[in-house]
């Protein structure tokens, strides 16, 4: 088992005090970073890149590493507590980790998150430990038919499974689709719905925009109307007892929490894939698998078990074609491989041949850095709900705050504030009409690369569109897309045709 | 005594910390000096060489403390680069914003109509220029060019030449091949040229233009075999491979590496900027890997480097008016 004593070696590089004491400080900054919408692990990442070199590189890279993963966790917290997902990889985690904040149950909600984030990272790390070599290969057949066979497959777990209305949901994602083909053609480089040439435009509208709009703003606007002076959160209290409550419920989700765990990192793995159609895909799974499916989107912890063990399975997953390939698979991963240019690695086929310490040093520590971030994040969880005590009208004023800044600060523009304010006000107007949002922001995410793997597929095979089914692995995906699609429609046939009064929401 | 002692002592002593002081303040007084993080617009995807180089000089700025803020690179690749041009034209007079240019610097405005002339822009330095090779997969049974234009004629328009984008360097040494040889490939644009490197590795394209540093490390494992090299001369990082003027075909193609500004950048900040590429071209890191990578290094800035812009600019709108000619035809 020489994979086993590369590893212990490793063992021997990320325990020593000094990289310990990384992970934590790592760990922790990651996890107020990932929790403040706006700020994401990218953001972290790159503040802390040019203090690295104060340490040496096998250091440096478990410091990035730990903030990388701290974000990750984190990213749930905001999602959970104020419906604001930080990160597209958290949008998932909002469906039942909002409704459960509002019932009271916010510390389950966050002890959910972290137990799942644990158990998916820890998963990934052990399957990255014993294939990264081998699997390399099996992101290299990963062409464009794959990619767009990938994404659909990411839509329809959403059309199929999502809201209620499965008219409104297409609507939304159609609106989102328009939404993503603003700014520069992807292809062609012409610019698309500019809107008269105004400049803002040309970047197109950044996910970040379009979430704080209509969860932020739009869900303040919602509440303002629904709850007038009353507090719209029940006060949660967080015990030992509870604690004990998370640990077994979570005891009873293995099966939800390891599809979620090899599901992220497989599609994580994938260039330009990512966590974000990953934690979708583990939501739709679990909510088509699961017995009551119906409490699905009312808060079934369920619901936020299965996109957190997603997301952080795939956030490890993309490490490996950034190791193995030097194709980052995130803006994050991005980052890190540009720190290892720095200290003068470069991450392609041979570095796991030529830098053994320095790649299992990196493994063993994402061991580590997953013990920290599950420990630290329970430790914080009475702080995280305390701050949902604070009465409606203070956390109203602080959250628009929050949002308005987080918008700006990515771009520094004006324009960006402006959009957000426009997405506020049509997000409340859609909740009003009972309109599903996710939808909505999930098509921005991933319609521009649809798009792309779409055309690069048509230019490359003379405009045949069935090559998206001659390949077998596009062909798999696109079946299991054609089942996710059809599935609900057998179910509501059966039903005789009675529809759902339930909100979307 | 002992009082008086100390208390000259102390007087001295304040009035040396004032000394440094005021010599400090002077020093800061004398050139300007970036006040936050300087961005670095990259116009390409992550994972291309323009993106592996950009983090490289930032990491050797970093390392060799040549700037006083963090450069902080960031990827604007979208429509060849269009998007990172109309983001340097959208931030005019900003001193904290530099970026990395390719050859699509000249050719993307000329194709689109995003409202940008490079002429109003602000040359910083060109650090230097970069080389270009035909690649296939390892795989793959084409050893020479003449295999290759064999294999390309056979598979009647359907040879899939991937490449960063339409109009991009690798389109037009592609169009240039196309020409010269008399052939049709079918070009597939990818957001970078690593992305461009790892599809021709996975057999999702027959054959690609890469720099050399796009496909090293795939080339190092043994997966990519490089074919013909567009230099004047044969690289030295791969000695038996022929330059297509060996081979009797005249394809001769650089891409410059350069640092450009926003228009009226304050000339303090230029200054600043074109120190500090000058110290960072003259950095062992930068030679060695210049040499590593098949790179010419050549430095240029000021007023010298613009008219090399331009010259290379009107080259390439007659390159295209050529290829377009040719497409319509």
């Amino acid at each position: 088992m020489e994979t086993l004593a590369l590893l212990a070696d490793g063992f021997a590089t990320s325990l020593s005090p000094l990289n310990l004491m990384i992970v934590i400080l790592g760990v922790t900054a990651g996890l107020f970073i990932g929790a403040m919408p706006g700020l994401g692990s990218v953001n972290g990442v790159a503040i802390v890149l040019p203090l690295t070199f104060i340490v040496p590189p096998s250091s440096a890279i478990i410091l990035l590493c730990a903030i990388y993963y701290g974000a990750m966790y984190g990213g749930a917290i905001s999602s959970i507590l104020l419906g604001i997902p930080g990160a597209s990889t958290a949008v998932a985690t909002t469906f039942d980790g909002r409704p459960m904040a509002q019932q009271g149950k916010a510390g389950l909600a966050l002890i959910a998150a972290a137990v799942a984030s644990f158990v998916g990272g820890t998963i990934s790390v052990v399957l990255f430990t014993l294939f990264a070599v081998p699997l390399a290969d099996l992101a290299l057949a990963f062409g464009p038919a794959e990619e767009f066979a990938l994404v659909l497959l990411a839509f329809t777990t959403f059309v199929g499974l999502g809201g209620d209305d499965v008219l409104k949901t297409i609507v939304m994602i159609c609106l989102g689709l328009v939404l993503s083909t603003v700014g520069l053609d992807l292809i062609s480089g012409s610019p698309r719905l500019v809107f008269g040439d105004l400049p803002g435009f040309y970047a197109g509208i950044s996910f970040l925009v379009l979430a704080i709009g209509v969860y932020g703003i739009g869900e303040i606007l919602y509440t303002l109307e629904t709850s007038r002076t009353a507090p719209s959160v029940t006060p949660a209290k967080i015990t030992f007892k509870e604690l004990g409550a998370g640990f077994r419920a979570m005891n009873r989700m293995w099966k939800t929490m390891g599809t979620g765990s090899f599901l992220g990192f497989f599609v994580g793995m994938l260039p330009a894939a990512g966590a974000t159609p990953a934690s979708l895909m583990a939501y739709g799974i679990a909510r088509s698998t699961s017995k009551q499916p119906e409490t699905f989107g009312k808060g079934n912890i369920e619901g936020v078990a299965a996109p957190e063990t997603a997301n952080n399975a795939a956030s490890t997953g993309s490490l490996l074609p950034m190791l193995t390939l030097g194709i980052p698979g995130s803006p994050t991963t991005a980052l890190l491989l540009g720190g290892m240019v720095m200290w003068g690695l470069m991450p392609g086929p041979m570095l796991f041949i030529e830098q053994p310490d320095f790649v299992w040093g990196l493994i063993s520590s994402l061991y580590t850095a997953n013990f920290a971030a599950v420990a630290i994040n329970i430790a914080l969880i009475p702080l995280f709900v305390w701050a949902l005590r604070m009465p409606f009208t203070v956390l109203c004023a602080l959250v628009m705050v929050l949002c308005i800044v987080g918008g700006f600060a990515p771009s520094q523009k004006m324009h960006d504030v402006w959009l957000i304010a426009g997405f506020g006000v049509a997000g409340y107007l859609l909740r009003k009409a009972d309109y599903p949002l996710a939808p909505l922001v999930l098509a921005l995410v991933l319609g521009p690369l649809m798009e792309k793997s779409f055309r690069q597929t048509l230019i490359a095979e003379q405009g045949n569109v069935l090559a998206f089914v001659e390949r077998p692995l596009s062909a798999t995906f696109i079946a299991l897309a054609a089942l996710f699609f059809v599935l609900p429609l057998v179910k509501y046939l059966r039903k005789g045709g009675r529809r759902s009064v339930a909100p979307a929401e | 005594m002992i009082y008086k002692m100390t208390r000259r002592a102390a007087l001295a002593g304040v009035a040396s910390i004032a000394m440094i002081a005021a010599g400090a303040t002077s020093a800061l007084a004398e050139g300007w000096k970036p006040q936050k993080p300087i961005e670095m617009v990259i116009m390409a995807g992550q994972g291309g060489g323009a993106d592996r180089l950009a983090r490289l000089f930032q990491s050797i700025i970093q390392k060799e403390n040549l700037a006083s803020m963090p450069v902080l690179p960031v990827n604007k690749g979208g429509g060849s680069g269009a998007e990172a041009l109309r983001y340097l034209k959208d931030n005019e007079g900003d001193a904290h914003k530099i970026m990395a240019t390719l050859n699509s610097y000249y050719t993307t405005p000329i194709r689109n109509d995003i409202g940008v002339d490079i002429e109003e822009f602000t040359p910083i330095a060109r650090m230097a220029l970069d080389t270009f090779v035909l690649w296939v997969s390892a795989d793959s049974d084409i050893q020479t060019m003449d295999d290759w234009v064999a294999a390309v004629k056979a598979s009647g328009g359907e040879w899939k030449m991937g490449g960063t984008g339409t109009g991009q360097e690798d389109s037009l040494v592609t169009a240039m091949l196309e020409k010269e040889f008399d052939i049709k490939v079918t070009y597939v644009p990818f957001k970078g040229g690593g992305d461009v490197a790892k599809n021709l590795v996975g057999g999702h394209i027959d054959s690609t233009v890469n720099n050399p540093s796009e496909q090293m490390g795939f080339y190092q494992a043994g997966k990519s075999r490089p074919i013909a090299a567009f230099t004047p001369e044969r690289l030295d990082v791969f000695p038996d491979v022929p330059t297509a003027r060996e081979l009797g075909h005249d394809i001769v193609y650089w891409m410059q590496r350069s640092f450009v500004a926003p228009k009226d950048m304050p000339a303090e900040a230029v200054a600043y900027y074109t120190e500090m590429f000058e110290k960072l071209s003259q950095t062992e890191e930068w030679q060695q890997y210049t040499t590593d990578k098949a790179l010419m290094a050549d430095f240029l800035s000021g007023d010298e480097l613009q008219a090399y812009f331009i010259e290379e600019r009107d080259k390439h709108a007659a390159i295209l008016a050529d290829m377009e000619g040719d497409g319509s035809s």
